[in-house]
């Protein structure tokens, strides 16, 4: 594979996974608190 | 008797003849990175450390580096091992609490998009005459983020380790330098301005024990050679969470952290032999590190204004320059800054919430792109 195709790959592949496995946290993060909300596990 | 005094004496001029020009010029860096730890308290832990291991290895004829050398076994034994990173991740894990960024999980995005000079850097090392694998490590740095750097540059560009772990760690440092110029230029002073209200609590000490459960699970099924890092960040802020094991998690983030920590910087001081650091590529390396910083800098600030576009103005952009991993550093300049413009403006806690995003996010890039380089067969 030469270099250029690599950068791109990288690139793409790199940042485009980081953002959609982050954004996955965010949205399971989400339904957790809403699994287990903060007042009724303080009461 | 005349030969022996002789040879007895030419052991005791056996250092100066062995002076190679490199050795007083690193002896004289590694007296500046004291200097810089001493006086101008940047990130002391680590430079006083990296300072004096590199004093010590560029003293010739000592032979610490050599085979039975002491700064070779703690080297081997920790650094070539991995080992040094991921205990000292074990800590970080420990001390982090990431309840401001589960308050507002959305900001996880930023975390991703402070990423961006990493991939970047990796590219232009490539354009510049780096391999595959030296341009990861160098691009790594860009993670802003000590251990990561190490644990990536020792597997897969030991030569380079000296540079990228003195770069990684002096840019953390001089975040507060690097990135209030970015912030201005790339804001409006009434978005500087927003004020994005006082943080509620609304995290469960539930949700805050399956937050390290969720992200080694799922974060090393889709970035299994990840899973090092992620794992031992994620344990220590279980073990923090959970509240049950607190003599472990004061160890952790105490102990165990201050012992790694000396004898990570010094072996890391060890690899800075002058005849290996003074040459046009460690130059090189330290300008395409500070280039990575920049880029996170921008990224996560333009990524802030997107997210600000589509809250309604909810977001102060400032918050998405603490979307790198110098935690708690980069929460610290975001604060300052929005106070410059708005003194009733309190940013710190949305601000840490990103920072600790970029903590996930740092760890997540390395671990994807060490996963997408094994998918191409080059690791």
């Amino acid at each position: 594979m030469d270099n250029m195709t690599f950068g791109i790959v990288i690139i793409i592949t790199g940042m485009g996974g980081t953002l959609l496995t982050l954004g996955i946290f965010s949205i399971i993060m989400v339904l957790l608190k809403k699994i287990f909300p903060y007042k009724i596990e303080s009461k | 008797m005349f030969d022996a005094i002789m040879s007895g004496l030419n052991g005791l001029i056996s250092g100066f003849t062995s002076l190679h020009w490199s050795n007083p010029v690193m002896i004289l860096v590694g007296l500046f990175l004291l200097y810089l730890g001493i006086k101008k308290n940047f990130e002391p832990l680590l430079l006083i450390p990296i300072g004096f291991g590199a004093i010590l290895v560029n003293i010739p004829s000592a032979g610490l580096m050599e085979k039975d050398g002491f700064l070779r076994i703690i080297y081997n034994a920790g650094v070539l091992t991995e080992l040094f990173p991921l205990l000292i991740f074990i800590g970080i894990g420990a001390m982090t609490d990431f309840g401001p960024l589960l308050e507002n999980p959305r900001i996880f995005l930023l975390g991703a998009a402070g990423q961006f000079g990493i991939f970047v850097t990796v590219s232009l090392a490539l354009v510049l005459g780096f391999t595959k694998l030296e341009s990861v490590s160098i691009g790594i740095i860009g993670a802003c983020d000590g251990p990561t750097a190490i644990f990536v540059a020792s597997k897969y560009a030991p030569h380079l380790l000296g540079a990228v772990s003195v770069a990684a760690y002096s840019y953390m440092s001089l975040v507060p330098v690097i990135q209030p110029p970015i912030m201005k230029l790339l804001t409006t002073k009434e978005e500087r301005m927003i004020n994005m209200g006082a943080a509620k609590k609304t995290v469960s000490k539930t949700a805050k024990i399956i937050f390290p459960l969720v992200v080694t699970i799922i974060g090393g099924i889709i970035a299994p050679k990840g899973l090092p890092l992620l794992g031992t960040i994620m344990l220590g802020n279980l073990m923090k969470e959970c509240g049950v094991v607190e003599r472990l998690t004061n160890a952790s983030a105490n102990e165990i952290a201050n012992i790694v920590t000396l004898l990570l910087g010094i072996s890391i001081g060890a690899t800075m032999d002058g005849r290996e650091f003074l040459k046009f590529q460690t130059l090189t390396i330290l300008a395409l590190g500070l280039l990575a910083i920049c880029l996170d800098t921008v990224c996560g600030i333009l990524f802030g204004k997107l997210m600000k576009f589509f809250t309604r103005g909810k977001i102060n952009p400032l918050i998405g320059a603490a979307g790198i991993s110098a935690y708690p550093m980069a929460a610290r300049v975001v604060q300052k800054e929005g106070q410059k413009y708005n003194r009733q403006n309190y940013l710190l806690m949305p601000a840490i919430g990103a920072n600790t995003g970029g903590q996930v996010g740092s760890v997540m890039a390395a671990a994807i792109m060490l996963s997408v380089l094994q998918g191409m067969g080059i690791v």
